[in-house]
């Protein structure tokens, strides 16, 4: 029945929704920051652990729907070992992927979230790890949310 | 007996197809579809009558006024109001609420008063209270409601009901629950307190006969595009002696008897609440829906309503891993539930896919959704255009959803 979905819930996704990578504290962590839609009560706390300018470890907390559970998942893996600027520019990738199904670079396996732009309403979910990232590299201590600005 | 799949063709949105498949309408509560017999009473209106309401000495003028007065007669009719001057017309509920709160609210209220509201409120009768609040120092209390089954708590009303106590507000059928307030009884027991009483009717207006007289509040408020009539208009109905003693709502033309540099005078009501030039489509639009809804039938549609609703429960409560909310007994017309594991709003994207309109998440009742301990619920919302058959697909399309997560 639900045939045409499959580029939204791609089988990574559903694999990361229901089995999160990384989904965890990271109590000994450099910084932290809280990503919380609260009309659709998406609530995610992201923990990365620094050496230097580069994220050694990474992750979260929290609850909310399958993809922005796995779009947090899939990041934590994503982000480890890359330095804060590789890290933010794959922010950006990650948003030009899941606003308008392109992207420049390669972006790994997180190319499963280029469906997400055909469904505009999830676009909040996909992207609310990745503004939480953004705050937790900035020092930024109000949570984030991506339910009321531009993506 | 009513040939209700006959009545659909009377819908022209509903017959199409969304990704695919038949449209299955199940977000009624957020708002309904229009018959052809509202929509050609808009088109009649902007071909044939349109000109702005009231000291136009035209013809024009005097057919588009008295198809604007006649509506507001056709509505005191509706909900058994005493008088045409009873009713108000607003944007819709959530205006309606905040009229009373700026007027009544400003005048009567002060600090220590009580507002007495329930714990399941929409926020269009929480927050204009509690703006008021802020305002005049007057506190807020709350009817608790039982849990899952969204019932109103009643043991604890006696020594809720203060002397301290000016104002109960209430919802007549909660959107996010499906409970009906016993509401007679409330406005019963406040009235001989001298609280004064206003039910939202938001959910109940067009779905079950309103009697106002028999329900005996002094405020009700109802929205027109949730019964049928096209958006941005709805009404308040105020008791007379209550009107009365409020002051205007907003400043303007319409609402004046004679103005000068230094001194103006107001209309008595309704007009007095009407500044400036209204929305005059909006009820005439809503006069042939509540002449619709009458043809088919208010009692006939509220049983059809719940059986719909029962129906819908009855075969949900066969699905294992599904937690479904609301009244046992006695339920309006929709059924909010949550999947196991399973976000609403994941629900909801993959119930769309087959066809099926819900809606997932608060329901504008976050505190509610708090005290139950969810984020939000996947709910859908009969009317009377709807079939058993769109029940069969809809618990179809949850059932796939479940397979889909359980993968």
């Amino acid at each position: 029945m639900f045939d045409d979905i499959n580029d939204l819930y791609q089988q990574v996704i559903l694999d990361h929704c229901k089995q999160p990578r990384n989904f965890h504290e990271l109590p000994q962590c450099s910084c932290s920051a809280q990503g919380f839609n609260p009309l659709c009560g998406d609530n995610l706390k992201l923990f990365l652990t620094l050496d230097g300018d580069v994220i050694k470890d990474a992750g979260f907390t929290g609850s909310g729907c399958c993809i922005s559970k796995a779009s947090a998942s899939l990041l934590t893996d994503n982000v480890k070992g890359k330095t804060k600027a590789e890290a933010e520019q794959m922010f950006e990738r990650v948003r030009d992927l899941v606003t308008t199904g392109k992207t420049t670079g390669d972006v790994g396996k997180l190319a499963v979230f280029a469906g997400v732009y055909k469904y505009p309403a999830r676009v909040k979910c996909a992207i609310l790890a990745w503004h939480a990232l953004i705050g937790a590299l900035r020092g930024e201590a109000a949570p984030v949310s991506t339910e009321n600005e531009k993506t | 007996m009513t040939d209700w799949t006959k009545l659909r063709a009377d819908f022209p949105i509903l017959n199409q197809q969304v990704h695919g498949k038949p449209l299955v309408y199940f977000d009624n509560a957020a708002t309904s579809q229009k018959p052809r017999f509202v929509i050609d009473a808009l088109v009649h209106y902007y071909e044939r009558d349109n000109a702005n309401v009231h000291r136009g000495i035209h013809e024009l003028s005097n057919r588009s006024t008295n198809a604007f007065e006649a509506a507001r007669a056709r509505t005191a009719k509706f909900l058994n109001a005493r008088s045409a001057d009873e009713i108000i017309w607003t944007r819709g509920t959530t205006e309606a609420i905040n009229l009373v709160a700026a007027t009544w609210g400003a005048k009567h209220l002060k600090a220590g008063d009580v507002i007495l509201l329930t714990e399941v409120e929409h926020h269009s009768n929480l927050v204009p209270w509690q703006m008021l609040a802020q305002k005049t120092g007057a506190k807020i209390a709350y009817i608790p409601v039982t849990g899952d089954e969204g019932t109103l708590d009643l043991s604890k009303l006696d020594s809720l009901l203060t002397s301290q106590v000016k104002l109960l507000s209430m919802v007549h059928i909660s959107n996010s629950m499906g409970t009906i307030n016993p509401v007679a009884e409330l406005c019963a027991k406040a009235r001989k307190l001298g609280i004064v009483t206003l039910v939202d009717g938001a959910q109940s207006a067009g779905h079950l006969p309103v009697d106002l007289q028999a329900i005996g509040c002094d405020f009700f408020a109802f929205s027109g595009h949730k019964i049928c009539g096209p958006t941005g208009i709805g009404a308040l109905y105020g008791r007379t002696e209550i009107l009365e003693t409020m002051p205007p709502y907003q400043g303007g033309g319409e609402m004046i008897l004679t103005v000068g540099y230094d001194k103006t005078e107001f209309k008595p009501a309704p007009h007095r609440f009407e500044a400036g030039t209204p929305d005059i489509s909006g009820p005439i639009g809503l006069h042939a829906a509540m002449d619709y809804l009458d043809a088919v039938g208010r009692e006939k549609i509220w049983q059809h309503d719940q059986e719909l609703a029962n129906y819908a429960c009855e075969k949900l409560s066969a699905l294992k891993n599904i937690r479904i909310f609301g009244p046992k007994q006695n339920r309006a017309g929709l059924v909010s539930f949550l999947l196991k594991d399973v976000h609403a709003h994941d629900v909801v994207t993959l119930a769309d896919q087959g066809g099926v309109a819900l809606r997932g998440g608060h329901h504008c009742t976050q505190p509610l959704m708090h005290k139950l301990g969810v984020e939000s619920t996947a709910r859908a919302s009969f009317y009377f255009y709807n079939t058993k058959a769109e029940v069969d697909v809809f618990v179809d399309v949850i059932k796939e959803i479940q397979k889909f997560f359980a993968q």
